[in-house]
């Protein structure tokens, strides 16, 4: 007889802290193998065209930068809340508001045109998203909600207020009933970066610049240091002069302005109007992808990609081999499942040990229950 | 009162060894303990005495070595098995539902399913026969540390054992509870009960203890008599070497020096239902001095502590005064600005952050006072400068480590404590306020941090020290004052004060409040 036992490390392990996201993707791969195999399909073959196929050509490229790029806006702005132990669920409706905030120019005001639109509504979107997160942060600070639920369920709000948006009030007259807005003019449209190769757009480039700047923020500035203490130990943070309360609002507000900016982005890049649904679910699929990135900004730039690699993947696997794009969602929530699993080999040992030996060879046993607490 | 030596052992331990990932906890431990003694187990933090006991009292498993219980072999799995044999154990840190009775919380680790009055019955005679009277109804919040651990002794006595283990027991006590509780272990000793008594206080050991087993870093390096030994002779059997003792100059012309620290009429409501409300606390701490602050823990001191600090922030401004200004509505940095220093009373969660390294922790409390030389333009840290002045502190305290920066967690208590006091010595502040300044930290650390503490009174700054070690703030305080249950009584000069005065005080013995008398009395 076998058994196995976690044995707590004294420090976390760096070695596993880098190895832990390519365990979770192997392991991923393994789980979508079976999958694959259960649903009758070759599992070689449905894995050709779930990840090589999409990303053969350089037009796919420019695909994959498209989702991947609000996944990557979102996803460092959220990851500078989880730093901080603030849990924003909500950016998928900070994503919307940002949309129909950035959105009031070219809907409302069509006839405004020139080089100051594109700006004032990544503007308002920004403004829009962060507006939006700070609902959840009031409520937090001042009557002690937890966020968690407050902020997921702004996302239902949020979505039904766009639904509402675009069969109402903002519907197009010209549009033969459909529910969307009108097409934004061309000055109200996020140019692409090489028109001749592919679709991506600015968006992108919003993305990289925001990782970037979010990874100096974090490593590098009192204001990151302020993020992580208060985020690992408040009761250190309070000695240290930080506040809790304004860690709150400046958590939610970043990462709201973020989430509206990506979904300003998609708007008037990808899409280039409002219609009732704007989102493939980036606010959530952006959870997974910052965890999978170690909540490093850089690292959640690869992240992104491979998340967006799910969105094509799925698509591809629906249209060659017909099994639903819902295995993209499985896909995504496998990988959430096992990062987070082992994430536990960071902070613990596994050892495998046998009963004849555990007398003798097994020590620490009470050091070894698992602190989830500090495994988090 | 002599200890029954030619009695068969009642607990022969041999070659007990634990193991802790490379750190041998427990080095071939042999003890014996006969019946009817008081055996003292002495040793440093550190030196391996709480997992030695933790495996007499089956809460860890030893990796090798044998233990007799009454001559037969045993394996002791799990404290059921431990309370079936006959050992019982007092926690230094009690186990105990704040919400519920006395009587409720020693039915919860009583487990025949006996009825609450039933027990609270034998509860209160128990008490009452053994010198340590309780109130089975009380709730466990209400009452004072010393009561707390007389539940946890009934508690014990309750399952009538044969060895009973005693951790550090009167680390929470006034000196005359203190004497209160070695009368009741006297007794419990001519009844032919074991005691095995866990303590780095050298005097009561030598008071009441019939054997002496000394550890050092894990291995037994003695086994003596304590009353044959001096408090000196002992101490350098624990620390292998001898303790440098303190030196504290007498200061003159304090009367005259300028107050650097006032504290006027400062009150605070309890926060939570289990926390002590501060009443009209006045104090001043001048230039030159060292004002030590003794008290029983859970008076209010940790209140205290957070109020002066600017955690918690006052309504009146003027309940707190730093250098001449007004500071009662200042925060924690604020005051820092003003030239105060810090240091709280828990190192790991509270004056540090484990999972950073240590130049992130000297951030921590220094990143507005040395805003210039920590922080560039735009909030940029200067990680070059704050690793540099980490290392400084480092090698100006003696902190020893395994790695250039490794982080807080993995330090030993005592030398996480000499970088948290050194982080803010290194500033030269000119009012410090250190609550448990050497709590949990080895007899040459200790040292260290008493000097340094010493040496900078003397060098024109105002120093607060918040103590449970009376030992300690005889050593370094100019004059020392008590809190007791949120009140603070008059510093009294360190020429006047004796042990009996402050520990009078201690108990609540003070004019104003004569309904607590003690029983001592």
């Amino acid at each position: 007889m076998m058994r196995l036992e976690l044995v707590k490390r004294p420090q976390r392990s760096a070695l596993f802290s880098m190895l832990s996201p390519f365990i979770a993707f192997a392991l991923t791969i393994i789980a979508g193998a079976i999958m694959f195999a259960l649903l009758g399909v070759n599992p070689l073959n449905a894995f050709h065209i779930y990840f090589i196929e999409p990303i053969s050509q350089v037009w796919q490229l420019h695909e994959l930068a498209i989702k991947a790029a609000p996944l990557i806006l979102i996803a460092v702005g959220l990851s500078v809340c989880y730093k901080a132990n603030i849990w924003n669920i909500g950016a998928e409706g900070q994503f919307i508001f940002g949309a129909i905030f950035g959105s009031i120019i070219p809907v409302l005001f069509p006839q405004f045109e020139g080089p100051l639109v594109l700006p004032l509504m990544l503007l308002l979107g920004m403004v829009g998203g962060a507006a939006y997160a700070a609902i959840p942060a009031l409520l937090k600070t001042r009557f002690s909600t937890n966020e968690i639920l407050t902020s997921l369920m702004l996302v239902y709000v949020a979505q039904l207020f766009l639904d509402w948006l675009v069969r109402g009030p903002w519907r197009d007259p010209q549009g033969h009933g459909f529910p969307q807005t009108i097409q934004f003019g061309d000055s109200a449209v996020l140019p692409e970066l090489m028109p001749d190769a592919g679709r991506a757009n600015w968006g992108f480039v919003f993305a990289l610049v925001a990782a970037v700047l979010i990874w100096i923020l974090m490593g590098r500035m009192l204001k990151g240091f302020e993020v992580r203490v208060l985020g690992s130990s408040p009761r250190a943070g309070r000695f240290a002069g930080f506040g809790l309360n304004r860690m709150v609002f400046f958590a939610f507000l970043l990462s709201g302005a973020l989430a509206g900016l990506a979904g300003i982005s998609e708007v008037s890049g990808a899409i280039g109007q409002l219609q009732p649904v704007i989102s493939p679910g980036y606010g959530f699929t952006a959870i997974i992808v910052a965890f999978l990135g170690r909540l490093n900004p850089l690292g959640i730039v690869a992240a992104g990609l491979v998340l967006a690699l799910t969105y094509l993947g799925g698509e591809a696997v629906q249209s060659a081999l017909g099994i639903s794009d819902k295995v993209a969602r499985v896909f995504q929530g496998m990988l959430l499942f096992f990062v987070l699993g082992c994430d536990t080999l960071i902070h613990y040992r596994i050892r495998l040990i046998g009963l004849a030996l555990t007398k003798q060879e097994a020590p620490a046993k009470l050091e070894a229950a698992p602190k989830l607490k500090e495994a988090r | 009162m002599s200890a029954n030596h030619d009695g068969a052992n009642l607990l022969e331990v041999r070659g007990l060894t634990k193991i802790f990932g490379t750190l041998t906890a427990c080095d071939h431990i042999d003890l014996n303990i006969a019946k009817g003694e008081i055996h003292a187990l002495l040793g440093e933090n550190g030196a391996g005495k709480s997992t030695l006991v933790k495996m007499l009292f089956g809460s860890l498993e030893p990796n090798s070595g044998e233990i007799f219980w009454n001559g037969q072999a045993v394996r002791i799995t799990s404290p059921g098995v431990a309370k079936k044999l006959g050992i019982g154990m007092v926690f230094q840190h009690f186990s105990l539902f704040e919400a519920l009775t006395a009587a409720e919380n020693i039915a919860l680790s009583l487990d025949d399913g006996s009825p609450i009055s039933s027990i609270a019955a034998k509860a209160r005679a128990l008490s009452y026969s053994y010198g340590l009277p309780l109130d089975p109804e009380s709730l466990v919040g209400d009452l004072s540390v010393g009561e707390r651990q007389r539940i946890e002794i009934i508690r014990c006595l309750l399952q009538t054992p044969q060895l009973i283990i005693l951790d550090e027991p009167t680390s929470v006590l006034t000196p005359q509870e203190a004497d209160k509780l070695f009368e009741t272990l006297e007794r419990l000793r001519a009844e032919g009960k074991s005691i095995l008594y866990i303590s780095h206080r050298l005097e009561e050991v030598k008071r009441i203890c019939d054997r002496a087993t000394v550890l050092r870093h894990g291995k037994v390096v003695g086994h003596c008599n304590p009353r044959e030994e001096t408090a000196s002779s002992l101490a350098r059997m624990m620390v292998g070497s001898e303790v440098q003792a303190v030196v504290r100059a007498p200061v003159e012309g304090i009367e005259t020096a300028q107050p650097l620290l006032e504290i006027r009429g400062l009150g605070r409501k309890p926060a939570t239902p289990f926390s002590i409300p501060l009443k009209n606390i006045s104090l001043n701490v001048r230039a030159g001095e060292v004002i030590g602050i003794a008290g029983v823990a859970g008076n209010g001191q940790g209140e205290f502590f957070e109020s002066v600090s600017g955690e918690v922030l006052q309504q009146d401004a003027a309940s707190v005064r730093i250098r001449g200004k007004d500071a009662g509505g200042l925060t924690i940095t604020g005051r820092r600005l003003l030239g105060a220093a810090f240091v709280p009373e828990e190192r790991l969660g509270h004056g540090a952050a484990p999972r950073m390294k240590l130049s992130e922790n000297l951030l921590l409390s220094r990143h507005a006072t040395d805003g210039k030389a920590f922080v560039g333009t735009g909030g940029m840290v200067k990680s070059g400068a704050v690793y540099a002045a980490s290392q400084r502190i480092i090698e100006a305290m003696d902190v020893r480590k395994s790695a250039p920066d490794p982080e807080a967690a993995a330090l030993s208590g005592g030398n996480l404590q000499k970088f948290i006091v050194g982080r803010e010595l290194d500033r030269r502040p000119s009012v410090m306020v250190v609550n448990q300044p050497t709590w949990g930290v080895d007899a040459g650390a200790a040292a260290h941090i008493r000097q340094a503490l010493i040496e900078l009174s003397r060098s024109g700054s105002a120093v607060l020290v918040i103590s449970q070690d009376l030992d300690e703030l005889f050593e370094i305080s100019d004059a020392i004052a008590v809190m007791h249950n949120g009140e603070l009584s008059k510093p009294m000069p360190i020429a006047e004060a004796t042990f009996e005065k402050v520990g009078l005080l201690m108990g609540g013995a003070e004019p104003g409040h004569a309904e607590h008398t003690l029983e001592t009395a």
